[in-house]
């Protein structure tokens, strides 16, 4: 019996669903089709913003102030110094769509390098990155970013900066438990005995074989980082203005609500969908891996 | 078992320790001195090197560091210069009436999130765990201050039924009672979503165990395999999970706070930081490690406590 799937393995496999088909198969999640679609809408508001954008995002119509409702000339009306709502959110997703991508792909480069040489390794070069991951992962994330700005400042940088180090510990130990699981399988220790380097055996045999978990995750902390950005922007410790960003959009304008409550819905309704575009086709591709 | 509780209670120190004096370093050793955050950007710099030489902060910094941890166990937290008073009183007062708000959201984030969990997670892929987990993933993408505006323009300016801030004063007009609605709410919903989806993952799991089929196929009534079988199992896993959440209500409701004004340990942060308050930075931040730390030791041991598998071996 032992022979048999010995045999098995001698034949030419099944040649695996390329990633073109798997991304066609996404389709077949409505939970992945309406996440894809959100995302997607907002990636086009981003790069189109400097061509379609109605007005410039910093320009004060001062004419719009006395009635910074919703108008046949802005659109989603203006806010309280007269710049015109519908162009500041489109600029705004183009300055979320940059910083956090860049965010979240610092992040996994330094958190995937850590923890497969953490995984792949062991002995101390696993309890150095662990104990570093520990301490980092003991400061609640908020407080961090605190102590991060009001040291340094509050620049698109410091943004990153503050990002990637709350992120990197998180992406470190998922890392490292996947590359202690895939490191005893048998095309590892193929690679192994054909003498191949411990840095290709980690990029080239480990690595795309925890692809599926880590795209899963890097879906759901593109939407935690926004949040993140966000949040920053609202507490006034994001980037500085005028630029437009959703979270500082929110905090300048959340004092008018009584009277203009459009100022502030419509930059919190436009970084909620993001998230929750990112979050459910996180969770459609998830449920799709879990079917294979 | 005693072995294990001591090395993590070894851990724990160990952690706060390294964490308290990142702290300290991050925040007095990093371009613009102490004096200079103290005094702001206006200063000459003769008035800054005076304060320098004042305080003492041209010394070391590991001398500082270890003046420093001295005096907080001592129970001496340092000055504020924001409030003009010793850290210590200020804290009391704002670790009150953020536990006070923790609590009421814990109180109703553990038993939704356990229901819905399972409801959800007892039978995986059917309507009602659908409608439950979408549900779930977008309160979770709604950031506080999003979630924060949408509950207010509908209870506050729409409805007129609950006030808009929460400062706890009473002349407000409001009673305190109504105050807490909306930050609970916000807590509740942010953070209820992600323990559902944890109960329901575990749930799904449990369901799958040879001995929920042994169940169903004795006879026992769906209901009586929830009831009897499935839950205990199902509320293992979750258990360090739901523990942690009192990290983020504590410590993570800076937004919450910011966003209804609420005068609690969060915001207290924000101001620090805004305005370069350094001892009140530094003895908030270890503040929240330390009860991050403890709550991480407290689930590790509780799971093993509530697991046989690991209890014995």
């Amino acid at each position: 019996m032992a022979t048999v799937p010995d045999e098995l393995e001698i034949r030419a496999p099944a040649k695996p669903p390329g990633l073109v088909s798997k991304l066609l198969g996404l389709r077949h999640s409505w939970v992945a089709v309406v996440g894809a679609t959100l995302v997607l809408f907002w990636v086009v508001v981003a790069v189109i913003a400097p061509f379609a954008a109605p007005y410039d995002p910093n320009f004060q119509d001062f004419m719009a102030l006395a009635n910074p409702r919703p108008s046949g000339e802005h659109l989603l009306g203006t806010d309280m110094l007269g710049r015109d709502m519908l162009s500041r959110v489109m600029w705004g997703a183009r300055t979320v769509l940059v910083v956090a991508p860049i965010a979240v792909v610092v992040a996994y480069l330094i958190g995937c390098t850590m923890g497969l040489l953490a995984g792949y390794f062991g002995g101390w070069v696993d309890t150095v990155f662990s104990r570093l991951a520990d301490i980092v992962l003991s400061f609640p994330v908020i407080i961090l970013y605190l102590i991060i700005i009001a040291n340094f400042g509050a620049s698109a940088f410091n943004i990153v900066l503050a990002v990637t180090f709350t992120a990197t510990p998180q992406i470190m130990r998922i890392v490292r438990g996947l590359t202690l699981d895939i490191k005893n399988r048998e095309y590892v220790t193929a690679a192994q005995i054909r003498g191949e380097s411990a840095l290709y055996i980690m990029a080239v045999e480990i690595l795309p074989n925890a692809r599926g978990p880590l795209i899963v995750d890097a879906c759901l902390r593109m939407g935690y980082t926004i949040i993140a950005i966000g949040v920053l922007g609202f507490l006034g410790l994001g980037l500085p203005p005028p630029d437009p960003d959703w979270g500082g959009m929110v905090k300048d304008t959340y004092g008018l609500m009584s009277v203009y409550p459009h100022m502030a819905l419509i930059p919190a309704a436009a970084i909620s969908s993001l998230v929750i575009g990112f979050n459910l086709l996180a969770d459609g591709i998830r449920e799709l891996a879990l079917k294979d | 078992m005693l072995n294990f509780v001591l090395r993590r209670l070894g851990q724990m120190a160990f952690t706060i320790i390294v964490a308290s004096f990142l702290i300290f370093a991050v925040s007095e050793w990093t371009p613009g001195s102490v004096a200079r955050k103290t005094l702001g950007p206006y200063a000459t710099e003769q008035q800054v090197q005076i304060l320098t030489e004042e305080l003492g902060l041209d010394r070391p910094v590991v001398v500082r560091y270890l003046e420093w941890a001295g005096n907080i166990l001592q129970g001496d937290l340092g000055y504020s210069t924001l409030y003009k008073q010793p850290v210590a009183p200020i804290f009391r007062d704002r670790l009150a009436n953020t536990a006070m708000l923790a609590a009421i959201a814990f109180a109703i984030i553990v038993p939704v999130s356990i229901l819905f969990g399972v409801l959800a997670g007892m039978r995986e892929g059917s309507l009602l765990d659908r409608v439950i987990s979408v549900a779930a993933i977008i309160c979770t993408s709604l950031p506080e201050f999003a979630l924060g505006a949408f509950l207010s323009s509908i209870f506050v300016i729409w409805l007129g039924i609950l006030p808009g801030t929460s400062t706890l004063d009473p002349g407000s007009g409001w009673s305190i009672a109504s105050q807490l609605v909306l930050p609970v709410m916000v807590m509740v919903l942010y953070d209820a979503g992600y323990v559902i989806r944890m109960v329901r993952a575990s749930m799904i799991e449990v369901m799958l165990a040879p001995y929920i089929r042994t169940a169903i196929l004795k006879g026992l009534s769906f209901p009586d395999v929830i009831r009897r079988h499935a839950l205990r199992n199902a509320l293992i896993a979750p258990f360090t999970v739901i523990l942690l959440q009192i990290n983020y209500l504590i410590t993570g409701v800076v937004v919450v706070e910011a966003v209804f004004a609420y005068p609690g340990f969060g915001r207290m942060m924000l101001e620090a930081a805004l305005n370069k308050d350094v001892a009140l930075i530094e003895a908030g931040a270890l503040v929240a490690v330390a009860i991050a730390v403890t709550t991480q030791v407290a689930g590790d041991i509780g799971y093993m406590l509530l697991n046989p598998r690991i209890r014995i071996a």
